[in-house]
């Protein structure tokens, strides 16, 4: 699928332009963004998936706005013809986010580990749980609220 | 200009609150002061120095036990972070630390040293802890480099124990990010010199003014 298509699709499916990382270059085909309301995240993953053919599920993660809550961004590519998506969306501060589990099986660690460091929940996720803390951490780290100077007995 | 609000801290804890670190420094204590079979050799040794000429040969089987055990150092093979790969230099063929008789062994049960080299992550604490263990009395511990000295660049990390020595007790602190093989191997050497005095009763030695 060519860069035209892409966006005449985005465009037409969620009524946005998909914009680049950097605004003041040209649009690429391997750095679209699109941003989505929590409400479609898995109907714009299921879009890449199907209509642009993005099968390989790269990256998921998220970042701390403080008081404006969480963006979680995931990036899902197109191998075959090289087209590249950045979904983003933004959660509130105690809000969950659908998991897209269901669409991609790589998926799972990748929500683990956001639960993990930023404590956000995701709705369908088959076994959320710790991933790289211990099990018995209190606390998700990669949160701008979180001291790092948190004592954890018994070694501190 | 916009001025950042500081990092909302946790206060530092009372020292009444470190139950487990009390633990820490009980199970130190115990340490030094040796375990019971150490304390009846001990005992025996005493008696037989009172005896005319015993005073001879418990010395000089105490240094001919010293000297055996300072030549013949085996560290486990625990590397946990960058400071192994320094480590496995050091035991490579370039630094040889074979002439001084040590043989890093695959196994903490058959070991006399454990050289700490890297970050101790709070995750892997207790698996260090185990290991120190399962090695048999009597036994040292090297820390290498900044992370198991203090927790080095990664002190303020969430993750990090400040320092292998809130861990296991620790006879040598080898600094450097990452040491040198000579480094390490002067620390070695030091704890040979630490070995040489090892008593009898299982004391550790007092470490004393620095020789140079």
């Amino acid at each position: 699928m060519t860069l035209e298509a892409a966006v005449a699709a985005i465009r037409e499916r969620f009524g946005v332009e998909p914009t680049g990382e950097d605004p003041k270059r040209p649009l690429d085909p391997r750095h679209l963004v699109l941003v989505v309301p929590v409400a479609r995240w898995v109907e714009a993953a299921r879009f890449a998936q199907e209509t642009l053919g993005c099968r390989y599920f790269c990256h998921l993660t998220a970042v701390d706005w403080k008081a404006d809550g969480f963006d979680v961004v995931c990036r899902l590519e197109n191998l075959q013809t090289g087209l590249g998506l950045t979904l983003k969306t933004r959660l509130g501060r105690d809000a969950a986010c659908p998991s897209l589990t269901d669409l991609y099986r790589g998926a799972s660690w990748m929500e683990r580990e956001c639960y993990d460091l930023f404590g956000i929940r995701f709705d369908g996720h088959p076994d959320l749980r710790r991933i790289l803390l211990p099990q018995d951490w209190e606390g998700h780290p990669l949160r701008k609220d979180y001291a790092v100077d948190t004592p954890h007995p018994p070694y501190r | 200009m916009e001025v950042k609000a500081p990092v909302p801290q946790v206060p530092p804890p009372e020292w009444e609150e470190f139950k487990d670190l009390q633990e820490w420094v009980k199970y130190r204590q115990d340490r030094i002061d040796g375990d019971q079979a150490s304390a009846a050799f001990a005992a025996l040794a005493d008696r037989l120095e009172h005896f005319p000429g015993g005073w001879l040969m418990v010395t000089s089987t105490e240094k001919i036990f010293n000297w055996a055990r300072k030549s013949s150092i085996w560290p486990v093979t625990f590397g946990l972070a960058c400071c192994a790969i320094e480590m496995m230099a050091t035991f490579a063929s370039r630094f040889d630390v074979e002439r001084f008789g040590m043989v890093p062994w695959a196994s903490p049960r058959h070991a006399d040293l454990m050289i700490v080299s890297g970050t101790v992550t709070i995750k892997m604490a207790p698996m260090l802890k185990r290991i120190y263990e399962q090695m048999p009395d009597p036994k040292w511990c090297i820390s290498m480099g900044s992370c198991a000295n203090s927790g080095g660049p990664f002190r303020h990390g969430y993750h990090v124990v400040k320092g292998v020595d809130r861990v296991v007790p620790v006879d040598i602190y080898v600094p450097g990010c990452p040491p040198t093989p000579e480094s390490l191997m002067f620390g070695i050497l030091k704890l040979q010199e630490r070995v040489a005095e090892f008593q009898k009763t299982g004391k550790r030695s007092t470490p004393g003014p620095p020789t140079d």
